[in-house]
């Protein structure tokens, strides 16, 4: 916060109009645990007077060992606002400050060191134009100091501040400094940033902050505070083509439709030809609507409602474009993404995939390499485990529309939401649209899935056994394709064994595999479904994400899941393979119920319990069920 | 040319309060009558125009507000028309739970936080909007625009989602709600200058007046009723007064003050050396006590 002055200006308005056209910049502080992050911009707007005298006498009472000793204050508690991060000393989510000098005015965000927090890292660097990183002089270059750097050009940043700090535990040595230097130089050389700014500092003492120390007469640079006002920011997104993501319609009456949005690039006035980017349709605009009254023009960052000339279809997700230069519109494309969950990312799970206005399911089709953060080099992986990154291919159920982010920040970027437990569990900066989704279209056949089961006199239908193994899932399905196969419906039994032996023979028992065998077979089963036929699927299937995933491949009521429920230790007795011993003796790893979760369903259609029960009842139970939901329709 | 600062935070603001609206089925916004509630409500007003803001404004009233706020409130809902509800826990007032009798902790648990809850939950809410700022105190620093509350309407700052660009994750599980802070951004200072530039309407206790006053804990505390007792020793002055910040009458400090106006108030800004919450009783009455606050509920 802040504007303090020691004189009140004479003419206020006169005043707040200059202090409104200061132009602005963000930026984060980042670097290793300790590197004193906090500290530093403590120290910045402690120098710089900007803090309130009770914040500052606040610092007495929250009794850090360090703090407001009479002598020297510890800064870093301005900033670690949490009670958690007073106990362990350390950021763990981001603060955001606000300041003003005569110059510019600033919002800050002071981000964790810690590995464990990188997601908050990003939640800072995603809007900041410029990194403050800090890097301890007595320990140069850490993973941290990689990592961050990395991940700040990934997402944009295009200025990086070198603060190398505390400088005056190494005596203010010049060849302490510039050794760092060097060695950061040419680690950041592949990361492409716009300039690299290094500055001695010691954050605790005020060394460079916001004036140059007589400790370090052989630097030449600015200090930190000089340089933040004076760097030249790259121009904004105004003079890029035309974007607007639709995020509201407003109908308040029948004689009114406007899209309301904020205007991610570009510019537009009234008369101006759009189109809009999903079907192409071609409009113009008739009026820009506030509340302030209409306006003849609006640009970047502007929130306003667009009234078209036509009637078009364009709803929440969509985007308006200029004709001329049109963003991507396709349902698969490569990305970076950053993975923030504890829970990795596995290709061909499904999530939801969410841009500014835009929601979709996607799933991770090929995951191309991870990025070595203290290498930069692409390694070959099954999954991305927490704060990794990695270079994925990513089909969505509907198309998108989207720019590549290098291109605009706005319109190229993702979150990916969990289906479960609804967390933002990745980042993503979208590369480029890939070919093929041009090229492959869905064929649209003259004998379709009705005409196909019409035929066989019956719906098509997934019936999904889930359930540990041993528990008696094939032996029912089994019985229930006699059943069925007598009444003279035409079906087809998927078996796990059996699918393993075929296609799904590349695959092994890891989650990553398990995932990627469920996929496939679902892929199957929604073939013989679409041919018409009554697919009976006796798959362990361990866990629900994939069981949700088969389900919303089938048209609504298609799918049937069937918990067979049977408990661990009575599986484990009859064990008809042999598995559980080999199992329980540790000679597999990866068994569902012994060394690996098996999620139980939570709404199946069917829980059939088989202790006390013979299969011939269940599979009778299971039919009664079909030849029900098949009476309904 | 870069959009202009405060051009720019109302942009953000009403992007976002828009976005609370397309992505929740019932959203509420929180109206405490203060100059942020005032700032939030006429961004309301802009971001759905030709239309009215789809959703209801509720004060969680602790029957302890400035006589002065309630009149406003219902000044402000007659002329501008907005849905008023207003919420007050009737288990509180069985207790006759007061700041004065129970202290300011359980004044605030009961009429404010749990006041809250009960509200939230009685109408269904899944949403809540308030006039939050990050630069009011240094764990609402840490808040995200979007900020998760469980079922309990606990807040967990260690659960919080990376919120990245302006792509907001608002996805809500079974009974969770989410309060949305479409000011996070601001400072006190943009708040005044908005207010001036937009003329928005403020509760006359913002301007400093003669007021009668009594000096207690180091806070000038202003009698506005004759609930108020007044202690041995303790003197009933006028005094020439203005408010920062607005809340229960008996835990808000006054502050001495000749500014009379916004361009008054502006340039007093300009040189005060204390920050507005100094003047809130329930932000210090324990260590950490904002956050311990949210975490139960509060806002």
């Amino acid at each position: 916060m802040s504007y303090l002055q020691t004189m009140p200006p004479h003419d206020i308005e006169a005043h707040l109009a200059e202090h409104d056209n200061k132009s602005i910049l963000r930026f984060i502080t980042c670097g290793s645990v300790d590197d004193g992050k906090s500290t530093l911009i403590g120290r910045l707007l402690y120098d710089a007077k900007l803090i309130f005298e009770d914040q500052l006498a606040n610092l007495g009472r929250v009794g850090s060992p360090g703090a407001a000793n009479g002598k020297e204050i510890d800064l870093a508690l301005l900033l670690d606002g949490l009670e958690a991060e007073r106990e362990q000393g350390i950021t763990i989510d981001v603060a955001y400050r606000y300041f003003a000098t005569s110059k510019r005015k600033f919002i800050v965000a002071d981000t964790p060191g810690h590995e464990e927090y990188t997601r908050n890292m990003v939640t800072g660097a995603s809007t900041a134009d410029l990194a403050i990183i800090l890097i301890d002089s007595r320990q140069g270059i850490l993973q941290q100091t990689r990592r961050h750097s990395y991940i700040a050009s990934l997402l944009g940043i295009r200025h990086v501040v070198l603060a190398v700090n505390k400088i005056d535990l190494v005596d203010f040595r010049q060849q302490v400094f510039d050794e760092i230097v060097e060695d950061y130089l040419v680690f950041a050389k592949e990361l492409g940033f716009a300039s690299v700014r290094p500055i001695p500092i010691s954050a605790r003492y005020g060394d460079n902050v916001i004036s140059a120390s007589a400790n370090t007469p052989w630097y030449k640079g600015p200090a930190l505070l000089d340089y933040l006002e004076t760097v030249e920011l790259d121009p904004p997104d105004r003079e890029k083509p035309f974007r607007f993501p639709v995020q509201l319609v407003m109908r308040p009456n029948a004689d009114f439709r406007g899209y309301a949005g904020q205007v991610a690039s570009g510019r537009i006035s009234v008369g101006d030809p759009v189109v809009v980017a999903k079907s192409g349709q071609r409009s113009s605009v008739k009026a820009i609507v506030t509340y302030d009254g209409n306006v003849e023009t609006a640009g970047e960052g502007e929130a306003v409602t667009l009234v078209l000339s036509d009637e078009v279809d364009a709803s929440r997700g969509n985007m308006l474009v200029a004709p001329g230069s049109r963003p991507f519109v396709a349902d698969q494309f490569q990305a970076h993404v950053i993975w923030f969950d504890a829970n990795a990312m596995m290709p061909g799970r499904s999530y939801i995939l969410r841009t500014e206005t835009d929601s979709v399911s996607a799933t991770v089709t090929t995951l191309k390499h991870q990025v070595n953060i203290n290498s930069f080099i692409r390694e070959a992986a099954k999954s991305l485990q927490m704060n990794e990154v990695g270079v994925c291919n990513i089909s969505t159920q509907t198309p998108i529309a989207f720019d590549a982010y290098k291109d605009n920040r706005a319109t190229g970027n993702f979150i990916f939401v969990d289906r479960v437990t609804n967390a933002t569990v990745g980042a993503g900066m979208i590369d480029f649209p890939l070919r093929r989704a041009d090229n492959v279209h869905w064929h649209a056949l003259d004998v379709n899935k009705g005409a196909r089961s019409a035929m066989k006199n019956q719906r098509p239908a997934v019936l999904w056994f889930t359930g540990l193994s041993g528990s008696g899932k094939s032996t029912i399905a089994n019985t229930l394709d006699r059943i069925l196969h007598a009444r003279g419906k035409h079906t087809y039994l998927l078996d796990g064994d059996n699918v393993r032996h075929g296609l799904n023979r590349d695959l092994g028992f890891t989650e990553e595999d398990r995932v990627e065998n469920i996929r496939r077979v679902a892929e199957v089963a929604k073939l013989m479904a679409d041919a018409g036929l009554i697919v009976l699927v006796s798959f362990i299937s361990p866990f629900r994400d994939e069981r949700r995933m088969a389900r919303e491949l089938m048209d609504e009521r298609e799918f049937i899941e069937i918990f067979v429920d049977t408990p661990l230790d009575e599986c484990a007795r009859r064990d008809p393979k042999g598995l559980y011993e080999k199992a329980l003796a540790g000679k597999i790893a990866n068994f569902t119920g012994v060394s690996s979760p098996y999620e139980v369903p939570e709404n199946p259609e069917l829980h059939v319990r088989t202790v006390g029960h013979e299969p011939i009842d269940l599979a009778l139970e299971i039919e009664a069920f079909l030849e029900k939901r098949m009476d309904d329709e | 040319m870069s959009l202009i600062h405060l051009r720019r935070l109302e942009a953000e603001a009403i992007h976002v309060i828009r976005e609370a609206v397309a992505t929740f089925s019932y959203p509420v916004a929180l109206y405490s009558i203060g100059k942020d509630s005032s700032v939030l409500l006429h961004l309301a007003m802009k971001a759905f125009y030709p239309a009215k803001p789809p959703f209801p404004f509720l004060h969680v009233d602790t029957r302890w507000k400035f006589r002065e706020m309630i009149a406003f409130r219902e000044r402000m809902a007659r002329e501008l028309g907005f849905n008023l509800l207003v919420h007050v826990n009737q288990d509180g007032i069985d207790q006759d739970i007061g700041p004065f009798t129970h202290g300011s902790n359980v004044h605030t648990h009961v009429m404010k936080t749990m006041a809250l809850r009960q509200a939230l939950e009685k109408y269904g809410f899944d949403a809540a909007l308030a006039g939050a700022r990050r630069d009011e105190e240094k764990s609402r620093a840490k808040e995200r625009v979007f900020s998760i509350r469980s079922a309990q309407h606990g807040w967990d700052p260690k659960r919080q989602r990376p919120e990245m660009w302006k792509t907001y994750n608002t996805r809500v599980g079974n009974g969770e709600t989410m309060r949305v802070f479409p000011l996070s951004n601001w400072t006190e200072f943009d708040v005044w200058q908005y207010i001036l530039r937009e003329n928005i309407p403020i509760v006359p206790l913002y301007f400093a007046a003669r007021r009668p006053v009594v000096r207690r804990d180091g806070m000038l505390i202003v009698v506005d009723d004759d609930r108020m007792p007044i202690q041995p020793g303790e003197e009933v002055a006028e005094r020439l007064v203005r408010f920062r910040t607005l809340g229960c009458y008996p835990l808000t400090g006054a502050v001495e003050s000749e500014a009379a106006t916004l361009p008054d108030i502006l340039r007093e800004m300009l040189t005060v050396r204390t920050s507005e919450r100094q003047s809130r009783l329930i932000d210090t009455d324990e260590v950490g006590a904002m956050e311990k606050k949210k975490r139960e509920g509060y806002f």
